[in-house]
């Protein structure tokens, strides 16, 4: 044991005048703290698997639920992920680095990389919160309930809705108004609420209104759960899925179609989808942000000085680890989450 | 006065420029490494339909690049690689061992929960 620590600088040694796997105390127990937060992440996603596993066909899948771009609208499968991913990995590199320049004792060095760093984990936690928001509102189309009784995901371009005129008078609006705006707002609030029926639509004054609207494009059925007739995974198009789509959403019935995602239900697949995209994105988007946040605080200490006069970048090394710890579950939220 | 609470450092980690020069060519190549493969997984993803013939390969091909990114990852970028061997044991073992059983077991049973649901519906 004490034969050991012979080779070992000194200042290595911990309390005990020993130096466990010739590392120091604090890089050690980065470690540890690492490979515990690895257990937690890794019963999330096998959780996840264990649910997927079970529910087989009826889950979602990564290119059909995410395939929106920034600026460009619908029908980029997955690249908007491999953009964070990106991202990500070049945060990675530039942390690596920024440790890189530490261990020449290169000041400066170390604050441009750790910079870079901390830009890139902004940008990654805002692309998040971008993807969270168009998970939470949806697509167009929603989710909706068939006649027969079974569930369909709705693919394909919707048409735009140009105004509702006004047929019978209420509070608000008199005959013949033409209401144009909110529109898609209004016209997905009622379809929910089972306010729309043959063509029309029942405003919130009591008035009704005739949606006018262009047709749409492309559509096709993607049946995500059983029913009398459809079954799970055979898809329907073009003319007939419309006539099945409008059949269910001006039914009049409340319930038949739902858009987006929040924690009781989702367009996308079964509840515990919704419920584990919440809660896997969201503890690793905690991490990112929690990881720009020691980012910062140690390229302050490194500004000031602090690590350069005790004679080494050791804490821009630990931090470090955090961060590609980051970037190493984002490895495996990305394939077990968008692309299996 | 010398403060114990904050010397804990192995002074072999400080390098000098040419060494320096050496690492940073390995990060740059493991750069380009991991941003070729996302590349190709997302390629795979877009064009590559869930049902087809050819998905289980595909499906498995992602898995064994995550692996490998993961391995590059931990490896280079955590300098897992450059610590002594005992403590990359400790720390990738037991944890394989672990999550591997794991993966094992909640499979197996999903897929046997999956059956009996499937029998009862219908």
């Amino acid at each position: 044991m004490a034969g050991h620590s012979a080779h070992v600088d000194a200042s290595t040694l911990w309390g005990g005048k020993e130096s466990p796997f010739q590392t120091s105390y604090g890089k050690l127990m980065m470690w540890f703290f690492l490979v515990s937060d690895a257990l937690t992440f890794g019963g999330l996603l096998i959780a996840y698997g264990f649910t997927r596993h079970d529910a087989q066909e009826a889950w979602p899948i990564g290119e059909e639920t995410f395939n929106s771009m920034p600026f460009l609208g619908h029908g980029y499968p997955l690249l908007y992920v491999a953009l964070m991913t990106f991202i990500l990995i070049v945060s990675s590199v530039t942390m690596v680095l920024g440790v890189e320049a530490g261990h020449r004792m290169d000041k400066k060095g170390v604050v441009k990389w750790m910079i870079a760093t901390i830009i890139g984990g902004f940008f990654f936690v805002g692309s998040q919160a971008w993807e969270w928001y168009h998970f939470i509102h949806g697509s167009e189309f929603g989710k909706i309930e068939l006649a027969d009784g079974s569930q369909a995901i709705v693919k394909g371009h919707f048409g735009e809705i140009q105004n509702f005129t006004v047929v019978t008078p209420g509070h608000h609006h008199k005959k013949g108004d033409v209401v144009t705006e909110d529109l898609m707002h209004e016209f997905q609030h009622a379809a929910e609420t089972g306010n729309l029926k043959d063509g029309m639509i029942n405003l919130h004054d009591g008035s009704v209104a005739k949606v006018n609207k262009s047709a749409d494009d492309h559509m096709k059925l993607i049946i995500k759960k059983n029913g009398k007739q459809n079954k799970v995974g055979s898809h329907i198009e073009g003319k007939k899925a419309e006539e099945m789509y409008y059949a269910s959403l001006y039914s009049g019935v409340p319930n038949k179609v739902i858009y987006g995602a929040n924690l009781q239900q989702n367009e996308y697949g079964p509840q515990q989808y919704g419920q584990f995209f919440f809660f896997i994105t969201g503890f690793h988007g905690f991490h990112v942000f929690s990881g720009v946040m020691i980012n910062i605080i140690i390229m302050i200490g490194v500004v000031l000085g602090t690590y350069h006069k005790r004679g080494h970048y050791e804490m821009v090394e630990k931090t470090g680890l955090y961060w590609h710890f980051v970037d190493l579950v984002w490895v495996f939220v990305f394939t077990f989450f968008y692309l299996v | 006065m010398e403060r114990d609470d904050v010397i804990e450092y192995s002074l072999q980690t400080h390098h000098n420029e040419e060494e320096g020069k050496k690492i940073r060519k390995k990060i740059w190549f493991v750069t380009a490494l991991l941003t070729a493969i996302t590349a190709v997984e997302v390629a795979l993803g877009a064009f590559i339909k869930q049902g087809t013939d050819i998905w289980p390969m595909v499906k498995w091909s992602f898995i064994v690049m995550t692996l490998v990114k993961a391995g590059y990852i931990v490896l280079v970028f955590m300098h897992l690689g450059d610590e002594k061997k005992s403590l990359r044991n400790i720390i990738l073992i037991p944890y394989f061992m672990f999550v591997l059983y794991l993966i094992f077991i909640a499979i197996w049973e999903a897929l046997a929960i999956n059956d009996a649901l499937q029998q009862n519906a219908f």
